[in-house]
Protein backbone atom coordinates (compact mmCIF):
# COMPACT_ATOMS: atom_id res chain seq x y z
CA UNK A 1 0.00 0.00 0.00
CA UNK A 2 3.00 2.40 1.28
CA UNK A 3 4.55 2.03 -2.63
CA UNK A 4 0.85 2.62 -4.08
CA UNK A 5 0.83 5.64 -2.38
CA UNK A 6 3.94 7.05 -3.01
CA UNK A 7 4.45 6.83 -6.48
CA UNK A 8 0.62 7.87 -6.94
CA UNK A 9 1.16 11.05 -4.13
CA UNK A 10 4.40 11.88 -6.09
CA UNK A 11 2.01 11.88 -9.15
CA UNK A 12 -0.23 13.84 -8.11
CA UNK A 13 2.11 16.15 -5.98
CA UNK A 14 3.94 17.51 -9.53
CA UNK A 15 0.48 17.98 -10.98
CA UNK A 16 -0.40 20.48 -8.26
CA UNK A 17 2.51 22.33 -7.94
CA UNK A 18 2.10 22.42 -12.03
CA UNK A 19 -1.42 23.06 -12.32
CA UNK A 20 -2.10 25.54 -9.24
CA UNK A 21 -5.57 25.54 -7.25
CA UNK A 22 -5.85 21.80 -7.20
CA UNK A 23 -5.89 21.04 -3.55
CA UNK A 24 -3.58 17.90 -2.57
CA UNK A 25 -5.86 17.24 0.49
CA UNK A 26 -8.86 16.39 -1.96
CA UNK A 27 -6.85 14.46 -4.38
CA UNK A 28 -5.36 12.23 -1.17
CA UNK A 29 -8.91 11.97 0.07
CA UNK A 30 -10.08 10.86 -3.39
CA UNK A 31 -7.51 8.38 -3.50
CA UNK A 32 -8.08 7.02 -0.06
CA UNK A 33 -12.11 6.62 -1.57
CA UNK A 34 -10.91 5.28 -4.48
CA UNK A 35 -8.94 3.09 -2.94
CA UNK A 36 -11.31 1.56 -0.48
CA UNK A 37 -13.49 0.91 -3.29
CA UNK A 38 -13.22 -2.21 -5.63
CA UNK A 39 -12.07 -1.66 -8.69
CA UNK A 40 -12.46 -3.49 -12.49
CA UNK A 41 -8.83 -3.98 -13.05
CA UNK A 42 -5.73 -4.72 -10.99
CA UNK A 43 -4.18 -1.50 -10.63
CA UNK A 44 -0.42 -1.61 -9.25
CA UNK A 45 0.39 2.31 -9.72
CA UNK A 46 0.09 5.10 -11.36
CA UNK A 47 2.03 7.81 -12.37
CA UNK A 48 2.04 10.78 -14.83
CA UNK A 49 4.25 12.00 -17.52
CA UNK A 50 5.98 14.88 -18.81
CA UNK A 51 2.36 15.85 -21.50
CA UNK A 52 0.24 15.44 -17.75
CA UNK A 53 -1.17 12.29 -18.65
CA UNK A 54 -1.83 9.41 -15.89
CA UNK A 55 -1.09 6.21 -16.81
CA UNK A 56 -1.89 3.25 -15.41
CA UNK A 57 0.40 0.32 -14.56
CA UNK A 58 -1.56 -2.78 -13.96
CA UNK A 59 -3.83 -6.18 -15.06
CA UNK A 60 -6.92 -5.28 -16.90
CA UNK A 61 -9.61 -7.65 -15.46
CA UNK A 62 -12.99 -8.90 -17.20
CA UNK A 63 -16.16 -7.29 -17.37
CA UNK A 64 -19.23 -9.03 -17.09
CA UNK A 65 -22.43 -7.14 -16.71
CA UNK A 66 -26.25 -8.87 -16.82
CA UNK A 67 -28.07 -5.92 -19.32
CA UNK A 68 -30.48 -8.35 -20.79
CA UNK A 69 -28.21 -10.37 -21.54
CA UNK A 70 -24.94 -11.50 -21.11
CA UNK A 71 -21.82 -8.53 -21.47
CA UNK A 72 -18.50 -9.03 -21.67
CA UNK A 73 -15.30 -7.21 -21.82
CA UNK A 74 -12.02 -6.14 -20.99
CA UNK A 75 -11.49 -3.52 -18.44
CA UNK A 76 -8.84 -1.88 -20.59
CA UNK A 77 -11.86 -0.50 -22.76
CA UNK A 78 -12.95 1.71 -19.84
CA UNK A 79 -9.27 3.32 -19.21
CA UNK A 80 -10.39 3.76 -15.78
CA UNK A 81 -13.46 5.75 -16.34
CA UNK A 82 -11.89 8.18 -18.90
CA UNK A 83 -13.43 6.22 -21.50
CA UNK A 84 -16.29 4.67 -23.24
CA UNK A 85 -16.71 0.81 -24.00
CA UNK A 86 -18.57 -0.45 -26.60
CA UNK A 87 -20.15 -4.02 -26.22
CA UNK A 88 -22.89 -5.26 -27.72
CA UNK A 89 -24.26 -2.06 -29.63
CA UNK A 90 -24.16 -0.53 -25.97
CA UNK A 91 -22.10 2.06 -24.44
CA UNK A 92 -21.23 1.83 -20.69
CA UNK A 93 -18.89 4.33 -18.36
CA UNK A 94 -16.89 3.65 -15.38
CA UNK A 95 -18.11 6.58 -12.45
CA UNK A 96 -16.66 5.97 -8.86
CA UNK A 97 -16.30 2.76 -9.64
CA UNK A 98 -19.64 1.35 -10.57
CA UNK A 99 -20.36 0.97 -14.76
CA UNK A 100 -23.26 2.78 -16.03
CA UNK A 101 -25.18 2.22 -19.47
CA UNK A 102 -24.16 5.50 -21.58
CA UNK A 103 -24.62 7.24 -25.04
CA UNK A 104 -21.94 6.66 -27.23
CA UNK A 105 -20.49 9.86 -25.97
CA UNK A 106 -20.51 8.53 -22.28
CA UNK A 107 -22.67 11.29 -20.81
CA UNK A 108 -23.63 10.74 -17.71
CA UNK A 109 -27.26 12.46 -16.19
CA UNK A 110 -27.08 13.59 -12.00
CA UNK A 111 -30.11 14.09 -10.29
CA UNK A 112 -30.35 17.46 -7.86
CA UNK A 113 -28.08 15.41 -4.92
CA UNK A 114 -25.29 14.61 -7.76
CA UNK A 115 -25.77 11.00 -7.99
CA UNK A 116 -26.09 9.43 -11.30
CA UNK A 117 -29.54 8.61 -12.76
CA UNK A 118 -28.14 5.86 -15.44
CA UNK A 119 -29.13 2.98 -15.89
CA UNK A 120 -26.87 0.34 -13.46
CA UNK A 121 -26.81 -3.26 -15.36
CA UNK A 122 -25.60 -5.49 -12.55
CA UNK A 123 -22.20 -5.64 -12.51
CA UNK A 124 -20.75 -9.73 -11.49
CA UNK A 125 -17.54 -8.47 -12.85
CA UNK A 126 -14.28 -10.25 -12.13
CA UNK A 127 -13.12 -7.61 -10.37
CA UNK A 128 -9.39 -6.74 -8.10
CA UNK A 129 -11.57 -7.88 -5.17
CA UNK A 130 -13.12 -11.04 -6.52
CA UNK A 131 -9.12 -11.94 -8.06
CA UNK A 132 -7.91 -11.38 -4.25
CA UNK A 133 -10.76 -13.90 -2.49
CA UNK A 134 -9.18 -16.72 -6.20
CA UNK A 135 -5.91 -16.24 -4.86
CA UNK A 136 -6.65 -16.20 -1.20
CA UNK A 137 -8.59 -19.38 -1.87
CA UNK A 138 -6.26 -20.99 -4.10
CA UNK A 139 -3.35 -20.18 -1.66
CA UNK A 140 -5.66 -21.44 1.49
CA UNK A 141 -6.04 -24.57 -0.83
CA UNK A 142 -2.53 -25.44 -1.50
CA UNK A 143 -1.64 -24.71 2.19
CA UNK A 144 -3.59 -26.70 3.80
CA UNK A 145 -3.90 -29.28 1.02
CA UNK A 146 -0.15 -29.46 2.08
CA UNK A 147 -0.63 -29.43 5.61
CA UNK A 148 -3.03 -32.61 5.14
CA UNK A 149 -0.26 -34.19 3.17
CA UNK A 150 1.84 -33.88 5.31
CA UNK A 151 0.10 -35.94 8.07
CA UNK A 152 -0.23 -38.96 5.70
CA UNK A 153 3.16 -38.94 4.67
CA UNK A 154 5.11 -38.18 7.99
CA UNK A 155 3.24 -40.27 10.26
CA UNK A 156 0.60 -37.79 11.34
CA UNK A 157 3.00 -35.27 12.10
CA UNK A 158 2.98 -32.16 10.76
CA UNK A 159 6.08 -30.89 8.33
CA UNK A 160 6.81 -27.40 6.84
CA UNK A 161 4.18 -23.98 7.04
CA UNK A 162 2.08 -26.61 8.50
CA UNK A 163 3.94 -26.74 11.44
CA UNK A 164 3.12 -22.90 11.90
CA UNK A 165 -0.28 -23.37 10.97
CA UNK A 166 -1.27 -26.54 13.13
CA UNK A 167 -1.67 -25.00 16.44
CA UNK A 168 -3.73 -22.23 15.19
CA UNK A 169 -6.30 -25.17 13.84
CA UNK A 170 -6.22 -26.76 17.08
CA UNK A 171 -6.86 -23.11 18.76
CA UNK A 172 -9.92 -22.52 16.53
CA UNK A 173 -10.93 -26.56 17.54
CA UNK A 174 -10.42 -26.77 20.93
CA UNK A 175 -11.02 -22.88 22.15
CA UNK A 176 -13.42 -21.84 20.10
CA UNK A 177 -15.79 -24.36 18.90
CA UNK A 178 -15.21 -26.86 21.67
CA UNK A 179 -15.42 -24.35 24.40
CA UNK A 180 -18.48 -22.73 22.29
CA UNK A 181 -20.45 -25.62 20.73
CA UNK A 182 -19.27 -28.52 22.41
CA UNK A 183 -17.42 -31.67 22.01
CA UNK A 184 -20.97 -33.45 20.74
CA UNK A 185 -21.60 -31.06 17.73
CA UNK A 186 -18.67 -28.93 16.91
CA UNK A 187 -17.44 -31.00 14.01
CA UNK A 188 -19.75 -30.48 11.51
CA UNK A 189 -19.37 -26.34 12.52
CA UNK A 190 -15.54 -27.17 11.69
CA UNK A 191 -15.51 -26.83 7.97
CA UNK A 192 -16.74 -23.46 8.22
CA UNK A 193 -15.40 -22.06 11.36
CA UNK A 194 -11.70 -23.24 10.29
CA UNK A 195 -12.09 -21.85 6.07
CA UNK A 196 -13.30 -18.26 7.86
CA UNK A 197 -11.13 -17.63 10.06
CA UNK A 198 -8.55 -18.24 7.26
CA UNK A 199 -10.01 -16.75 5.09
CA UNK A 200 -9.97 -13.24 6.48
CA UNK A 201 -7.32 -13.64 8.33
CA UNK A 202 -6.11 -13.70 4.87
CA UNK A 203 -6.93 -10.98 3.19
CA UNK A 204 -6.90 -8.94 6.42
CA UNK A 205 -3.30 -9.40 5.84
CA UNK A 206 -3.21 -8.73 1.88
CA UNK A 207 -4.87 -5.85 3.18
CA UNK A 208 -1.58 -4.25 4.43
CA UNK A 209 0.58 -5.12 1.73
CA UNK A 210 1.28 -2.67 -1.17
CA UNK A 211 -1.38 -4.22 -3.14
CA UNK A 212 -3.51 -2.24 -2.11
CA UNK A 213 -6.56 -4.65 -1.74
CA UNK A 214 -9.61 -3.68 0.69
CA UNK A 215 -11.41 -7.02 0.45
CA UNK A 216 -12.89 -7.61 4.40
CA UNK A 217 -13.19 -3.98 4.38
CA UNK A 218 -16.08 -4.29 1.64
CA UNK A 219 -19.30 -4.69 2.89
CA UNK A 220 -20.53 -6.69 0.37
CA UNK A 221 -17.90 -9.61 1.34
CA UNK A 222 -18.92 -9.26 5.28
CA UNK A 223 -22.46 -9.04 4.14
CA UNK A 224 -21.83 -12.73 2.40
CA UNK A 225 -19.82 -14.01 5.15
CA UNK A 226 -22.45 -12.41 7.94
CA UNK A 227 -25.36 -14.57 5.46
CA UNK A 228 -23.79 -17.32 5.58
CA UNK A 229 -23.23 -17.69 9.43
CA UNK A 230 -26.51 -16.75 9.56
CA UNK A 231 -28.16 -19.30 6.97
CA UNK A 232 -25.99 -21.99 9.07
CA UNK A 233 -26.94 -20.57 12.68
CA UNK A 234 -30.61 -21.25 11.73
CA UNK A 235 -30.78 -24.29 9.81
CA UNK A 236 -28.73 -26.59 12.35
CA UNK A 237 -30.78 -25.06 14.80
CA UNK A 238 -31.96 -27.74 17.32
CA UNK A 239 -35.71 -27.55 18.24
CA UNK A 240 -34.70 -26.36 21.63
CA UNK A 241 -33.32 -23.52 19.85
CA UNK A 242 -36.67 -22.23 18.12
CA UNK A 243 -38.49 -23.11 21.07
CA UNK A 244 -36.51 -20.54 23.08
CA UNK A 245 -36.66 -18.40 19.92
CA UNK A 246 -40.74 -18.20 20.09
CA UNK A 247 -40.99 -19.57 23.95
CA UNK A 248 -38.63 -17.71 25.76
CA UNK A 249 -39.93 -18.45 29.34
CA UNK A 250 -40.74 -22.00 28.69
CA UNK A 251 -43.16 -23.52 30.90
CA UNK A 252 -42.36 -21.04 33.74
CA UNK A 253 -46.12 -19.20 33.69
CA UNK A 254 -49.15 -19.78 32.21
CA UNK A 255 -50.07 -19.57 28.37
CA UNK A 256 -52.50 -16.71 29.27
CA UNK A 257 -50.03 -14.76 31.34
CA UNK A 258 -47.21 -15.09 28.36
CA UNK A 259 -49.32 -13.57 25.83
CA UNK A 260 -48.61 -10.02 27.02
CA UNK A 261 -45.15 -10.44 27.28
CA UNK A 262 -44.60 -12.57 23.96
CA UNK A 263 -46.28 -9.16 21.96
CA UNK A 264 -43.05 -7.71 23.19
CA UNK A 265 -40.34 -10.45 23.44
CA UNK A 266 -41.01 -12.80 20.56
CA UNK A 267 -40.10 -9.63 18.07
CA UNK A 268 -37.11 -8.67 19.68
CA UNK A 269 -35.82 -12.54 20.08
CA UNK A 270 -36.46 -12.18 16.21
CA UNK A 271 -35.14 -8.86 16.14
CA UNK A 272 -31.90 -10.49 17.86
CA UNK A 273 -31.45 -12.72 14.88
CA UNK A 274 -30.61 -10.72 12.53
CA UNK A 275 -29.04 -8.10 14.86
CA UNK A 276 -26.32 -11.19 15.35
CA UNK A 277 -24.99 -11.41 11.81
CA UNK A 278 -25.58 -7.27 10.80
CA UNK A 279 -23.48 -6.99 13.85
CA UNK A 280 -20.79 -9.20 12.51
CA UNK A 281 -20.67 -7.67 9.12
CA UNK A 282 -20.64 -3.83 10.33
CA UNK A 283 -17.52 -4.85 12.69
CA UNK A 284 -15.33 -6.46 9.93
CA UNK A 285 -16.09 -3.88 7.65
CA UNK A 286 -15.72 -1.11 9.90
CA UNK A 287 -12.65 -2.33 11.08
CA UNK A 288 -11.03 -3.13 8.28
CA UNK A 289 -12.44 -0.02 6.06
CA UNK A 290 -11.48 2.27 9.17
CA UNK A 291 -7.83 0.97 9.25
CA UNK A 292 -7.05 1.24 6.07
CA UNK A 293 -8.30 5.43 6.13
CA UNK A 294 -6.38 5.50 9.38
CA UNK A 295 -2.67 4.05 7.40
CA UNK A 296 -3.57 6.07 4.72
CA UNK A 297 -4.53 9.24 5.72
CA UNK A 298 -0.98 9.42 7.66
CA UNK A 299 0.92 8.33 4.44
CA UNK A 300 -1.02 10.91 2.83
CA UNK A 301 0.32 13.20 5.40
CA UNK A 302 3.40 12.46 4.73
CA UNK A 303 3.16 14.52 1.41
CA UNK A 304 0.82 17.40 3.45
CA UNK A 305 3.77 18.00 5.52
CA UNK A 306 6.72 18.06 3.36
CA UNK A 307 9.35 18.58 6.02
CA UNK A 308 11.51 16.32 8.06
CA UNK A 309 9.99 16.58 11.38
CA UNK A 310 6.04 16.22 10.41
CA UNK A 311 6.55 13.74 8.06
CA UNK A 312 8.84 11.80 9.37
CA UNK A 313 6.49 11.83 12.64
CA UNK A 314 3.76 10.56 10.17
CA UNK A 315 6.16 7.64 9.03
CA UNK A 316 6.59 6.95 12.65
CA UNK A 317 2.73 7.15 12.89
CA UNK A 318 1.98 5.12 10.56
CA UNK A 319 4.23 2.43 10.85
CA UNK A 320 2.87 1.84 14.55
CA UNK A 321 -0.59 2.01 13.15
CA UNK A 322 0.27 -0.22 10.73
CA UNK A 323 1.32 -3.32 13.70
CA UNK A 324 -1.58 -2.71 15.22
CA UNK A 325 -3.32 -3.03 12.27
CA UNK A 326 -1.62 -6.80 11.89
CA UNK A 327 -2.64 -7.45 15.59
CA UNK A 328 -6.04 -6.00 14.43
CA UNK A 329 -6.66 -8.13 10.96
CA UNK A 330 -5.67 -11.51 13.15
CA UNK A 331 -8.14 -10.58 15.79
CA UNK A 332 -10.92 -9.78 13.36
CA UNK A 333 -10.60 -12.48 12.29
CA UNK A 334 -10.55 -14.44 15.44
CA UNK A 335 -13.66 -12.01 16.93
CA UNK A 336 -15.72 -13.11 13.40
CA UNK A 337 -15.15 -16.96 13.79
CA UNK A 338 -15.25 -16.59 18.00
CA UNK A 339 -18.67 -15.20 17.19
CA UNK A 340 -19.82 -17.34 14.82
CA UNK A 341 -19.32 -20.26 16.68
CA UNK A 342 -21.23 -18.89 19.25
CA UNK A 343 -24.23 -18.50 17.30
CA UNK A 344 -23.63 -21.74 16.51
CA UNK A 345 -23.89 -22.90 19.98
CA UNK A 346 -26.54 -21.14 20.79
CA UNK A 347 -28.46 -22.64 17.92
CA UNK A 348 -27.05 -26.39 18.52
CA UNK A 349 -28.08 -26.05 22.19
CA UNK A 350 -29.91 -29.15 23.68
CA UNK A 351 -31.36 -28.33 26.91
CA UNK A 352 -32.44 -25.95 28.51
CA UNK A 353 -30.81 -22.43 29.33
CA UNK A 354 -31.74 -19.29 30.84
CA UNK A 355 -28.35 -17.27 30.68
CA UNK A 356 -28.88 -17.33 26.50
CA UNK A 357 -28.57 -13.99 26.15
CA UNK B 1 -26.28 4.26 5.84
CA UNK B 2 -27.15 5.08 2.26
CA UNK B 3 -23.41 5.33 1.31
CA UNK B 4 -23.29 1.47 2.80
CA UNK B 5 -26.03 0.46 0.18
CA UNK B 6 -24.60 2.52 -2.73
CA UNK B 7 -21.44 0.92 -1.73
CA UNK B 8 -23.13 -2.68 -2.18
CA UNK B 9 -22.12 -4.83 -4.67
CA UNK B 10 -24.45 -7.33 -6.07
CA UNK B 11 -21.70 -9.10 -8.23
CA UNK B 12 -19.25 -9.13 -6.09
CA UNK B 13 -21.26 -10.35 -2.98
CA UNK B 14 -22.78 -13.21 -5.62
CA UNK B 15 -19.19 -13.91 -6.68
CA UNK B 16 -18.03 -13.44 -2.65
CA UNK B 17 -20.78 -16.34 -1.79
CA UNK B 18 -20.01 -18.54 -4.28
CA UNK B 19 -16.32 -18.46 -3.93
CA UNK B 20 -16.43 -19.38 -0.22
CA UNK B 21 -18.64 -21.86 -0.10
CA UNK B 22 -17.06 -23.37 -3.04
CA UNK B 23 -14.26 -22.74 -1.02
CA UNK B 24 -15.68 -24.47 2.24
CA UNK B 25 -16.48 -27.34 0.71
CA UNK B 26 -12.91 -28.17 -1.35
CA UNK B 27 -11.19 -27.94 2.43
CA UNK B 28 -13.58 -29.69 3.89
CA UNK B 29 -12.77 -32.88 1.10
CA UNK B 30 -9.28 -32.28 0.62
CA UNK B 31 -7.77 -30.42 3.63
CA UNK B 32 -10.10 -30.07 6.63
CA UNK B 33 -10.93 -33.17 7.04
CA UNK B 34 -7.51 -35.05 6.43
CA UNK B 35 -6.07 -32.81 8.83
CA UNK B 36 -8.64 -33.25 11.89
CA UNK B 37 -8.67 -36.85 11.43
CA UNK B 38 -5.19 -36.64 11.65
CA UNK B 39 -5.19 -35.12 14.33
CA UNK B 40 -7.19 -36.56 16.14
CA UNK B 41 -5.43 -40.16 15.47
CA UNK B 42 -2.45 -38.65 16.88
CA UNK B 43 -4.05 -37.49 19.97
CA UNK B 44 -5.83 -40.73 20.51
CA UNK B 45 -2.41 -42.21 19.66
CA UNK B 46 -0.84 -40.32 22.54
CA UNK B 47 -3.52 -41.02 24.94
CA UNK B 48 -3.72 -45.05 24.82
CA UNK B 49 0.52 -44.90 24.42
CA UNK B 50 0.00 -42.34 28.11
CA UNK B 51 -2.70 -45.21 29.01
CA UNK B 52 -0.37 -48.13 28.11
CA UNK B 53 2.60 -46.47 29.59
CA UNK B 54 0.33 -45.96 32.99
CA UNK B 55 -1.17 -49.99 32.72
CA UNK B 56 2.93 -50.84 32.38
CA UNK B 57 3.40 -48.93 35.15
CA UNK B 58 1.05 -50.55 37.24
CA UNK B 59 1.77 -53.92 36.13
CA UNK B 60 5.60 -53.21 36.94
CA UNK B 61 4.28 -52.16 40.14
CA UNK B 62 2.58 -55.24 40.45
CA UNK B 63 5.41 -57.39 39.53
CA UNK B 64 7.75 -55.80 42.28
CA UNK B 65 4.93 -55.85 44.85
CA UNK B 66 4.61 -59.66 44.23
CA UNK B 67 8.20 -60.17 44.12
CA UNK B 68 8.69 -58.69 47.11
CA UNK B 69 5.68 -60.62 48.26
CA UNK B 70 7.41 -63.80 47.35
CA UNK B 71 10.86 -62.90 49.19
CA UNK B 72 8.99 -62.03 52.18
CA UNK B 73 7.31 -65.60 52.43
CA UNK B 74 10.65 -66.84 51.05
CA UNK B 75 12.47 -65.12 53.61
CA UNK B 76 9.64 -66.52 56.52
CA UNK B 77 9.68 -69.80 55.31
CA UNK B 78 13.28 -69.85 55.55
CA UNK B 79 13.55 -68.89 58.96
CA UNK B 80 10.45 -71.33 59.78
CA UNK B 81 12.33 -74.11 58.68
CA UNK B 82 15.55 -72.85 60.78
CA UNK B 83 13.46 -72.77 63.80
CA UNK B 84 11.72 -76.03 63.24
CA UNK B 85 15.09 -77.81 62.34
CA UNK B 86 16.98 -76.29 65.33
CA UNK B 87 14.21 -77.44 67.44
CA UNK B 88 14.21 -80.88 65.76
CA UNK B 89 17.58 -81.10 66.56
CA UNK B 90 17.41 -79.92 70.37
CA UNK B 91 14.58 -82.25 70.75
CA UNK B 92 17.37 -85.24 69.06
CA UNK B 93 19.95 -84.13 71.15
CA UNK B 94 17.46 -84.22 74.42
CA UNK B 95 16.07 -87.63 73.63
CA UNK B 96 19.45 -88.95 72.90
CA UNK B 97 20.84 -87.39 76.48
CA UNK B 98 17.80 -88.64 78.13
CA UNK B 99 18.45 -92.41 76.41
CA UNK B 100 21.97 -92.41 77.61
CA UNK B 101 21.29 -91.59 80.81
CA UNK B 102 18.95 -94.60 80.86
CA UNK B 103 20.98 -96.62 79.30
CA UNK B 104 23.81 -95.66 81.46
CA UNK B 105 21.92 -95.88 84.74
CA UNK B 106 20.76 -99.15 83.41
CA UNK B 107 24.24 -100.20 83.20
CA UNK B 108 25.54 -99.05 86.48
CA UNK B 109 22.47 -100.68 87.90
CA UNK B 110 23.11 -104.08 86.35
CA UNK B 111 27.08 -103.47 87.15
CA UNK B 112 25.88 -102.92 90.89
CA UNK B 113 24.34 -106.07 91.01
CA UNK B 114 26.70 -107.83 89.83
CA UNK B 115 29.23 -106.56 91.74
CA UNK B 116 26.76 -107.73 94.84
CA UNK B 117 26.40 -111.13 93.55
CA UNK B 118 29.85 -111.51 92.93
CA UNK B 119 30.93 -110.10 96.33
CA UNK B 120 28.16 -112.52 97.94
CA UNK B 121 29.46 -115.49 96.01
CA UNK B 122 33.44 -114.59 97.19
CA UNK B 123 31.88 -113.40 100.68
CA UNK B 124 30.01 -117.13 100.97
CA UNK B 125 33.59 -118.90 99.50
CA UNK B 126 36.05 -117.05 101.98
CA UNK B 127 33.50 -118.52 104.69
CA UNK B 128 33.41 -122.07 103.28
CA UNK B 129 37.15 -122.29 103.39
CA UNK B 130 37.63 -120.13 106.53
CA UNK B 131 35.11 -122.73 107.88
CA UNK B 132 37.02 -125.75 106.22
CA UNK B 133 40.28 -124.40 107.46
CA UNK B 134 38.59 -123.85 110.76
CA UNK B 135 37.20 -127.45 110.36
CA UNK B 136 40.70 -128.64 109.70
CA UNK B 137 42.51 -126.27 112.26
CA UNK B 138 39.88 -127.78 114.96
CA UNK B 139 40.40 -131.56 114.08
CA UNK B 140 44.01 -130.95 113.64
CA UNK B 141 44.54 -129.17 117.39
CA UNK B 142 41.97 -131.53 118.82
CA UNK B 143 43.54 -134.38 117.43
CA UNK B 144 46.58 -133.23 119.07
CA UNK B 145 44.91 -132.49 122.58
CA UNK B 146 42.99 -135.85 122.55
CA UNK B 147 46.47 -137.44 122.70
CA UNK B 148 46.53 -137.48 126.19
CA UNK B 149 43.65 -138.40 128.42
CA UNK B 150 43.99 -135.45 130.73
CA UNK B 151 43.07 -132.34 128.16
CA UNK B 152 40.47 -134.49 126.72
CA UNK B 153 38.71 -134.32 129.74
CA UNK B 154 39.09 -131.04 130.32
CA UNK B 155 37.82 -130.20 126.96
CA UNK B 156 34.92 -131.91 127.87
CA UNK B 157 34.51 -130.16 130.85
CA UNK B 158 35.13 -126.58 129.05
CA UNK B 159 32.81 -127.85 126.54
CA UNK B 160 30.18 -128.53 128.65
CA UNK B 161 31.31 -125.13 130.87
CA UNK B 162 30.39 -123.20 127.69
CA UNK B 163 26.84 -124.76 126.79
CA UNK B 164 26.11 -124.24 130.26
CA UNK B 165 27.06 -120.31 129.89
CA UNK B 166 24.76 -120.44 126.82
Amino acid sequence: MACTGQSVFAGTDEISSEAEGKDLKTEISDYIQHHLKDSHDFSLFSYSDDQNITHHVGLPLPVILWDNGLVLFSSSKLHHGESVAEAGGNYYKAYHGKIYKTDSEGTINYDESHHPTNIKPVDFSITKSVVMILITGFLMFLLFRSLAVSYSKNNNIAKGVGRFFEPIILYIRDDIAIATIGEKRYRKYMPFLLTIFFFVWFLNMFGMTPLGVNVTGNIAITTALAILTFLLTNFTGTSDYWKHLFDPLGDSMPWIAKIPLYIILVPIELLGLIIKPFSLLIRLYANMQAGHIVIMSLIGLMFIFKNWIGSTLSFGLAFAISIIEILVAVLQAYIFTMLSALYFGFASEEHEHAEAH
Amino acid sequence: MEKLIEDFSVGLFFWQTLLFIALVLLLWRYAWKPILNAVNDREEGIKNALAAAEDAKKEMQNVTADSEKLLKEARAERELMMKEAREIKEKIVSEAKEQAQVEGDKLIKQAQATIESEKKAAVTDIKNQVAELSVDIAEKIIKEQLANKDKQLKLVDNMLNDIKLD
